[in-house]
């Protein structure tokens, strides 16, 4: 990963250049002008203080996911159950607040202790994929991705079954909370501050986490190298373990952000993707913090962007997923073209 | 087939692994290769096989001039090769091993195979059912699969490497009969080994590697003496053990049993004072690296007890046995000693003595850089470390090791230093005993152990040997017992090993 920092950044330059004119391609296949595409996307995202406001609106959750995910990438392991992170800290929010709406607790401290409680069922749900890789041998993956069909059986059970809204069960979701309930947001706006500071604050505890201290440089070690880690001293199994709690504790942060700042509400997409979305964004910015959120506030644009698409040119809103999709994949396989080049040095 | 090797280099880095080596086998003869590990033995071999191209030189087989680029071309000219660890598939049954690798037909032929195989077990005397799944059988019976597969397929040559690691002694037999059967039939058969007594029963001719060069070639009958001597080699120059007075015990181990899958060690008994240095030879595999993670808590022994500093320790973590002032130095310096992608200073900055929450840069980069200085590291603190050579990689490691340990467990402390930074990186570890360190190393190195060590356990096919006192025990005694001569016949019934032998 050592490379002319030039070098590395002309080629990134040069594969979102090649992303882009995939997705042109893709475009011009479907007989749809592109330029235009390109044009409501930018005016969707970033046309007006209400459409930024939007977009924070996304990058929040996609910000604290992506932050877990450099825990988890840093210790070496691919939390593909973060989706299901997401949604059990959805959960356990939600279950919180409807308990906090029987009894007579302020709602300020509601919201605190159901974010709270969001946080502990996403880090449980991890905490499980975590135990069932140290001590019954499955790997992170295949757990993960386990875990994410029970999470989405468990939420639409809940939305369906005892959550559900009196009268007729729905996919909309269970019954809205009251505007009490809710995390404050700006006037006749959609984003909430409080949710801004959580992801930021969340950003930057991993930041200082894996910059700072010894717990991440152990973290880095055991990622790199396990067993010479164990030889040097470091408990490997805790700090798999610990990864993984303090990842599904950011993703459960995000889902309970989905309840508390943007659903009010338990719904059945309630992760609405942020996981896997959360993934490809710490693989573009190369599993290291600092253009975090940047690449994220892009993304999110892109998602946003793109809602419009189908009112103003018929287009699906899919196209941000595609644009998405191939700037991750041109940039991971430049990269690995780049370093496929054979590197003059003999092997021992 | 008469198998012509000419002029064959072959280099990884700056380890001459294969040095101008040119060797003769004629057809029908059974070729013994000698040497110690890291002698080129394997690479030799594997680039005979195609799993390994030479840098320059030319194979000639029948006065042919050969091309070998892959194991498939190989395969095709007639070698075939019976590796180490059997290369078969331990999910799938003993009749679809035989099939693989043959080429030719989308169905394959089973019945035929199976008529083969029967024939081929009969001719050889081998039982193995073709129905049974090869992870229920023993590495004997997997290497006999491996064996008829490769002369069905038509192999011509057969490189067998160190063959007889894991098998009993009736299959030991059994393999032995087949293979001078087969070099009736006029087929070649390289065997590899650092088993004296089996190449001095089995060759037709043997010849000793060392150091990457061809040293010798002999007939029988062969001497012993001689042998040992060109394994290896003179006495060299190397510094001198501390001599100091052993003090009170630091480790105790009693009858100790270590197993893994593929060898049982032990019953052994090992003693360490304060100041003194246990050696521990024998070559590679044969079961002092499993003793010495057992001595570190990495393998939990299957029998026996272990004191630390009269503390029974047996069965407690690593960890606990780091708390107890105990480091080990593993010998496969990128796999288990260091972390690749982490700089020096972060090496130093994880095994810093009660580090705080927050990383110390500061003094992480200090104390590097004060360790890089002392052990002549090439690098600097920001270097990676797998962009250091193998012989700074093993300096780094020795710097990493803690201060004011009790006990100091070292695999291979100076594989691949020359002689100038062996005596200097000793001298370094005789300080620590005069502090008060005890060291229990392993080492290829004969010259190493004999002159660093106080007193010396030989290991042989997991068997140890009692203790020998370093200063009057010969080279040659030693050669004998690490090619498995001069053991008693039966060890494990005598639970003190070879008692009397090498006095």
């Amino acid at each position: 990963m050592r490379t002319g920092v030039l070098g590395g950044v002309g080629l990134r330059v040069g594969a979102i250049f090649l992303a882009l004119a995939f997705t042109t391609g893709v475009l011009l296949l479907a007989d749809a002008p592109p330029l235009e595409a390109y044009r409501q996307i930018v005016i969707g995202s970033i046309g007006s203080v209400k459409k930024i406001t939007d977009v924070l609106v996304a990058w929040v959750p996609l910000v604290l996911v992506t932050s877990g995910l450099l825990i988890t990438f840093a210790a070496g392991l691919w939390n593909i159950g973060i989706e299901g992170q997401i949604t059990l800290g959805a959960i356990f929010t939600t279950g919180a607040l409807r308990l906090a709406l029987g009894s007579d607790v302020p709602p300020a401290l509601a919201i605190a202790v159901a974010i709270l409680a969001g946080i502990v069922g996403g880090a449980l749900w991890a905490l499980l994929a975590g135990l069932l890789k140290a001590y019954g041998g499955v790997n992170e993956i295949f757990g993960g991705l386990g875990l994410n069909f029970v999470a989405v059986a468990l939420n639409v059970w809940l939305i369906f079954g005892p959550w559900g809204r009196p009268g007729v069960a729905s996919m909309s979701g269970t019954e809205p909370f009251p505007d009490s309930f809710s995390l404050p947001a700006l006037a006749d706006l959609r984003l909430s501050p409080w949710a801004v500071v959580l992801a930021i604050g969340g950003f930057a505890l991993v930041y200082f986490l894996l910059k700072g201290t010894y717990f991440g440089l152990r973290l880095k070690a055991v990622g790199k190298n396990p067993r010479a880690a164990f030889v040097l001293g470091v408990p490997t199994v805790r700090y798999m373990l610990l990864a993984f709690i303090l990842c599904g504790g950011l993703g459960g942060a995000a889902g309970a952000v989905q309840v508390t700042a943007v659903y009010h509400r338990l719904i059945p997409a309630i992760s609405s993707g942020y996981g896997y979305l959360g993934l490809m964004v710490a693989m573009l910015v190369n599993y290291q913090p600092t253009w975090v959120p940047v690449v994220a506030f892009f993304f999110a644009a892109l998602n946003i962007g793109s809602i419009q698409l189908p009112i103003v040119l018929k287009l699906d809103s899919s196209l941000a997923g595609v644009l998405q999709g191939a700037l991750v994949l041109f940039v991971l396989g430049v990269e690995g073209l780049r370093r496929r080049r054979p590197v003059v040095k003999a092997t021992e | 087939m008469q198998v012509d090797l000419r002029k064959i280099h072959k280099s990884f880095g700056a380890v001459h692994a294969n040095n101008d080596i040119s060797l003769t086998i004629p057809a029908g003869t059974i070729q013994g290769i000698l040497g110690e590990n890291g002698a080129g033995k394997s690479t030799l071999m594997k680039i005979l096989s195609g799993f390994q191209g030479a840098d320059r030189g030319e194979i000639w087989l029948d006065g042919r001039l050969a091309k070998i680029d892959s194991p498939q071309a190989s395969g095709r000219l007639g070698i075939g090769m019976l590796h180490q660890d059997p290369l078969d598939v331990p999910a799938m049954r003993v009749l679809d091993n035989f099939l693989l690798g043959r080429s030719g037909g989308l169905r394959p032929r089973r019945r035929e195979a199976r008529a083969q195989l029967a024939e081929l077990c009969g001719a050889f005397g081998f039982s193995l059912d073709p129905d049974a799944y090869v992870e229920t059988l023993t590495v004997g019976e997997r290497q006999q699969l491996e064996l008829l597969r490769l002369l069905w397929l038509g192999a011509r040559v057969l490189i067998l490497d160190e063959p007889t690691t894991g098998i009993s002694a009736l299959q030991k037999d059994a393999l032995f009969a087949s293979l001078r059967k087969l070099k009736e039939e006029g087929r070649t058969i390289i065997f590899v080994s650092h088993k004296l007594e089996e190449v001095e029963s089995l060759c037709d001719r043997a010849a000793v590697l060392r150091r990457g060069r061809l040293v010798g070639e002999t007939v029988p009958p062969y001497s012993t003496d001689r042998l040992v001597e060109m394994m290896f080699g003179r006495v060299v120059s190397l510094g001198s053990r501390l001599e100091a007075p052993p003090g009170e015990p630091v480790l105790e181990v009693e009858d100790v049993i270590v197993e893994d899958r593929r060898m049982s060690v032990g019953p052994a008994t090992v003693r360490v004072a304060r100041q003194e240095v246990i050696g521990l030879a024998g070559m590679e595999g044969s079961g002092q690296q499993l003793f010495l993670r057992a001595c570190a808590g990495l393998i939990r022994p299957v029998h026996g007890r272990i004191r630390l500093g009269g503390n029974d320790v047996l069965g407690r973590s690593y960890h606990h046995f780091l708390g107890r002032g105990v480091a080990f130095m593993p010998a496969a310096r990128l796999e288990e000693g260091l972390i690749p992608g982490l700089d020096l200073a972060e090496h130093f900055a994880l095994t810093l003595p009660d580090p705080g929450f927050t990383i110390q840069r500061q003094a992480a980069q200090t104390r590097a850089a004060a360790q890089i200085e002392s052990f002549r590291v090439k690098g600097t603190p920001e270097t990676p470390v797998e962009d250091l050579s193998g012989g700074n990689q093993q300096r780094a490691l020795l710097g990493l090791l803690r201060e004011n340990l009790s006990l100091l467990l070292l695999e291979h402390p100076t594989r691949g230093l020359d002689i100038e930074s062996v005596v200097w990186i000793w001298d370094k570890l005789k300080e620590r005993c005069r502090q008060g360190t005890a060291i229990i190393f392993v080492s290829s190195d004969l010259d190493e152990v004999r002159n660093y060590s106080d007193r010396i356990h030989v290991f042989f096919g997991g068997r140890v040997s009692p203790s020998l006192p370093a200063a009057t025990t010969t080279v040659g005694q030693l050669g004998q017992l690490i090619g498995g001569k001069g053991w008693p016949d039966s060890p494990r019934r005598d639970r003190g090993g070879v008692r009397g032998v090498g006095r």
